[in-house]
């Protein structure tokens, strides 16, 4: 049952997996605070400086999957997948903007989750439960992506890939990742974090140094790809083709990022104004690590991993998604392969972590002590989100081990066309006056035409084929949802503001009013 | 102080630039010129990263922390 394990590779990860956890418990004790309030569990106090938001963010955004699916996007569809990049680039102007006016109110107001901005602009409790609940279910997904991520790097180093055995690894380390969270809080991902981002710059430096060199240089990595992968399909008359879905992509998925609770919640606990400001200016030193990850993709190509006899098995059941572990497996001598499989792993617990804590403040805070328990102490609303962590993570494992991986990652590409459907009630209302019954007839829209969308396409890609006027508009699907979505939003809210000056002549704006 | 943050203002404008940039995709949907082996479509975008890295650096920088 062992036979296949590669013994040099598994000892380097288990080593590097038991220091990870070491440092997820001694977390609790690290800038000591009385852990008792949902601002310490699930904020870290909300006192990290420059250094220690770029590695928890940095850990939080460019997650495990990122570093397996991206590149297993180039590997299968190539140009298109390359998207990542100006997708995040487009990310930081774009959050250097919003961002800061978010952290001043937050710190105002207390506010923890998303659904506290838009709970206290708007004072519609229905609203703010939308919110909470789409930033739910488009977590959770999130959550099972970064599950099966470590399973891949489990079967990569050699265990056996069905069967009981086979899912104890993925078992044991999420329940160590369940512990620490529970006793830590947010201070154990954003420690964990810079051992992560160590190992993984380690990784990438040494792969795109090392395996290009093996295959002869880039060129030659770039001249072997067939010509449909080296670029997009270019528009021609009444198509835009490849051109409006590549970039409605990058723009779809960057308003969306920050919508999503985990990012939030690592942006939320930062120390100041500035320290979200200078993030938004070094962050993107990970995009690129990301550009460079996303090659590897092209090199597994040319490497031909995908034809070796002895990954076969793998490559049929984790698909492209296996085209990065191979590739580390036959460039690397096997303690380096240990060490690049932990890299990955590690990188997954860290957003994992901070998804369950972003999930349980979401469900604390805005279902359970607005329609369960109004006058719960701060102490039982810790303690109902350190449970919830526990029962987040729990259900994502059950849904990887009981449901097919393609359900996670058909749910998470909805649950990018979900999350942006907030981007108006959380972000636009900061500029412009909306009514809350109208972002919420919006949202409705949104979310329905989005799941629709993404059904006619029976789940398999997010890009919706827009015609326009004759002329088709291949194109995000998430964004195109959120376009009708504000239409509505903004024309009900002016319908239902000139129907209220003309019955009141004293009127109040509706953002001013409180619960 | 408030003076200089409306007069700078203007420079949050230097925001767009990326976005024209990199959502104008036929503008660099080609494989020439190669820079160290990488076909254009590869390096420039690549190359966009620390330029709007720079650009939001220059925003920051000039107008602080407000």
């Amino acid at each position: 049952m062992f036979e296949h394990i590669n013994p040099i590779a598994t000892a380097v990860f288990g080593a590097l997996f038991v220091l990870v956890s070491a440092l997820g418990f001694m977390a609790a004790r690290w800038r000591q605070a009385p852990l008792g309030t949902l601002h310490e569990w699930g904020l870290g106090g909300g006192r990290f400086g420059t250094l220690v938001s770029w590695f928890l963010i940095g850990g939080d955004l460019y997650t495990a999957y990122t570093f397996i699916a991206v590149p297993a996007l180039l590997f299968g569809a190539g140009a298109m997948g390359f998207f990542a990049v100006p997708y995040t680039i487009l990310i930081y102007p774009f959050a250097f903007l919003v961002l800061p006016r978010l952290w001043v109110e937050a710190r105002e107001h207390g506010h923890v989750t998303s659904a506290d901005f838009v709970r206290q602009r708007f004072g519609s409790p229905m609203l703010a439960l939308a919110v909470a609940c789409t930033g739910l279910i488009a977590t959770m997904p999130y959550i099972a992506l970064q599950l099966i991520g470590i399973q891949v790097v489990v079967a990569a180093l050699g265990f056996p890939t069905r069967g009981f055995v086979g899912e104890l690894p993925l078992l044991v380390s999420f329940l160590i990742l369940a512990a620490y969270t529970y006793k830590s809080g947010l201070r154990a991902p954003a420690l964990i974090a810079i051992v992560k981002d160590v190992l993984i710059y380690i990784t990438i430096i040494a792969a795109i140094i090392i395996i290009p060199a093996q295959l002869g240089g880039y060129d030659k990595i770039f001249a072997g790809l067939p010509p449909d992968k080296l670029l997009l399909k270019p528009a021609v008359r009444n198509d835009f083709a490849g051109m409006s879905a590549y970039a409605t992509l990058a723009l779809g998925s960057a308003l969306a990022l920050f919508l999503y609770p985990h990012s939030l919640t690592a942006v939320l606990s930062a120390d100041s104004v500035k320290t979200v400001k200078r993030n938004m200016m070094l962050l993107p030193a990970y995009s690129l690590l990301l550009g460079l990850i996303a090659l590897l993709g092209f090199m597994a190509i040319a490497a031909r991993v995908d034809k070796l006899p002895q990954y076969a098995e793998y490559f049929a059941q984790y698909k492209g998604n296996f085209a990065v572990p191979a590739l580390f497996l036959e460039s690397f001598p096997d303690w380096f392969a240990g060490v690049a499989l932990a890299a990955l792993a590690i990188g997954a617990l860290v957003p994992a972590a901070i998804m369950s804590i972003a999930a349980a403040n979401l469900f604390t805070r805005n279902i359970y002590r607005e329609f369960v328990r109004p006058d719960c102490t701060s102490e039982q609303e810790t303690q109902m989100a350190q449970i919830v962590s526990l029962v987040v993570k729990v259900g994502a494992v059950a849904f990887v081990l009981a449901l097919p991986t393609q359900y996670a990652i058909q749910l998470q590409l909805l649950g990018g066309i979900w999350i942006i459907q907030t981007l108006p009630a959380v972000i636009l209302a900061l500029y412009m006056r909306f009514d809350p019954r109208a972002l919420l007839a919006g949202w409705i829209v949104g979310m329905a035409w989005g799941t629709w969308a993404a059904a006619a396409q029976n789940f398999a890609s997010s890009t919706h084929p827009l015609v326009l006027f004759g002329v088709k508009v291949p194109g995000y699907a998430a964004l195109y949802a959120l376009a009708l979505n504000l239409s509505v939003s903004v024309l009900l809210s002016l319908v239902l503001r000139k129907r209220r000056n003309q019955s009141s002549p004293s009127r109040r704006p509706e953002a001013k009013l409180r619960a | 102080m408030k003076s200089r943050l409306r007069k700078t203002a203007w420079l949050y404008l230097l925001f767009l630039i990326p976005y024209v940039a990199m959502l104008w995709v036929p503008s660099y949907n080609r494989v020439e010129p190669t820079l160290f082996g990488f076909p254009f479509f590869y390096w420039y975008q690549l190359a966009w990263v620390p330029i709007s890295a720079v650009i939001i650096a220059i925003v920051y920088f000039v107008r602080g922390d407000e």
